[in-house]
């Protein structure tokens, strides 16, 4: 059975993170956050005039996020550029995560866009997206009651482990549970709990527990490269 | 009795809570959780007395009455004129606000104001749907002829303009530019070409040092380097 992690790490130790604020010049806000290979990058514009104008909303401001893998991102084939059923989807899941902290009520009428782009990706892409977009839409200076973080958790054989690579989302010798969570970090409130898999229904309570202790980190994170960027006084 | 978590100055992040008791009072970008007060956008916190609110380091401009902004004609249409406020609402400006002459039924609005052109204008009213309109009735709001357009933060603006004017006045005495700052974050230079361009690596350096203090003195001596 899985014993030891593929690349030696602890059963609830995340890959190695990286995040930092106001990466793209020309976007309102902006950040980078990175497990180990996965580097997600988001952009966000706005808020700003949206059209067609059937899609305005008359009593707050939309959000729209886009998700993408760049075309030879993945450690697999090539990825057909341009939107997929699964980047439809996530782009969706991201929306959803980050909306319940984003307070638009001021903008009426208008959209605020965010462009989540991977140049490389080895499993945990969603959650380093939504890191990404949290940090980036606090940098565009909207109004927010909280940050999110995100981090996968699941069952690989039968340990249950916090951010899974791709070689344990492969694992072939047993069976293999991923659940994508994010967390507001403040209230501990989750905004995005997905699962692939088979779990028992304890395993699972364990391991919202083990991603909330690191989403903590993760949060940490965000908070750091997010007062980075503002201590010099850019 | 209260308690603050955060210092003067402090850089938070939202989500940070910021104190905690009854007896301090959340203001501006800041809201009450249970008997905790929390940061709403990312600010620097200022404390007064009991309250506590943020200052915001960054977002767009939202449009604001009485504001003096420059804007970029976008469209014409029947009653006036479609401008870009360089917010997320574009704003309207009509023919009795642009101008005191008599203008006929079917006059060409062209000769007053072109698509393209900037002007300098004042909202003279928002409403909860952010329609904005503006108006060019007043002192210094005209139509800007020549110059150069530069893009600023409109939350480095009041460091730009300085504590009653006094940074932008000494640019324009040191520099013999003419210099209009609109609240937008929109800047209007105009003035010997090269005058223009120290102008504006001026102002990207006040952009950057907007937190030091002695910064009128520093841009000063940039100034007179560079002049």
């Amino acid at each position: 059975m899985y014993e030891k992690r593929l690349d030696g790490r602890d059963f609830d130790e995340v890959r190695k993170m990286e995040a930092k604020v106001g990466v793209i010049k020309r976007a309102d806000g902006s950040a980078y956050f990175k497990f180990g290979n996965t580097w997600a990058y988001a952009a966000v514009y706005g808020p700003r005039n949206l059209y067609p104008k059937f899609l305005q909303d008359p009593s707050r401001g939309i959000l729209r996020c886009n998700y993408n893998m760049m075309p030879f991102s993945s450690s697999g084939e090539r990825v057909r550029p341009g939107g997929s059923r699964r980047s439809k989807e996530i782009s969706l899941v991201t929306t959803n995560a980050l909306l319940p902290v984003l307070d638009l009520d001021e903008f009426p009428n208008s959209v605020v866009d965010v462009f989540i782009e991977l140049p490389q990706t080895e499993a945990g892409s969603r959650c380093a997206g939504i890191n990404a977009a949290a940090m980036a839409l606090a940098d565009a200076g909207l109004a927010m009651k909280d940050l999110v973080s995100a981090v996968s958790v699941g069952r690989v054989g039968d340990k249950l482990l916090v951010d899974l690579d791709y070689s344990e989302e492969a694992y072939e010798e047993g069976p293999v549970a991923d659940i994508p969570i994010a967390i507001m970090p403040s209230s501990g409130k989750i905004t995005l709990l997905q699962m692939d898999g088979l779990l028992p229904k304890e395993d699972l309570k364990t391991l919202i527990g083990m991603a909330r202790k690191a989403c903590r980190r993760i949060y940490n994170l965000q908070k750091t490269a997010l007062k980075e960027k503002y201590k010099s006084g850019e | 009795m209260g308690k603050f978590f955060v210092k003067q100055k402090d850089i938070v992040v939202p989500g940070e809570e910021l104190a905690e008791g009854m007896d301090i009072l959340p203001s501006v970008w800041t809201y009450r959780e249970g008997d905790k007060i929390i940061a709403r956008r990312v600010g620097l916190v200022d404390i007064k007395g009991r309250t506590i609110k943020l200052i915001p380091l960054s977002g767009k401009y939202i449009p604001k009455k009485n504001d003096v902004i420059i804007c970029k004609v976008t469209d014409i249409s029947f009653n006036g004129w479609r401008v870009d406020t360089n917010s997320a609402y574009p704003a309207m400006l009509s023919i009795r606000e642009a101008t005191s002459d008599y203008i006929a039924k079917g006059t060409d609005l062209t000769q007053y104001l072109n698509i393209g052109e900037y002007i300098v204008a004042k909202v003279i009213n928002v409403t909860s749907q952010k329609l904005v309109d503006i108006s060019m009735k007043g002192p210094g709001l005209h139509k800007l002829r020549g110059g150069r357009i530069i893009r600023v933060s409109p939350h480095k603006v009041p460091r730009i303009i300085g504590k009653q004017g006094s940074m932008v006045s000494m640019l324009k005495r040191e520099t013999k530019c003419q210099i209009v700052v609109g609240q937008n974050g929109l800047v209007w230079i105009k003035g010997e070409p090269d005058k223009e361009l120290l102008v504006e690596k001026a102002i990207r350096k006040i952009e950057k040092e907007s937190h030091t203090t002695g910064l009128t003195e520093s841009i000063k001596s940039f100034l007179e380097k560079g002049l």
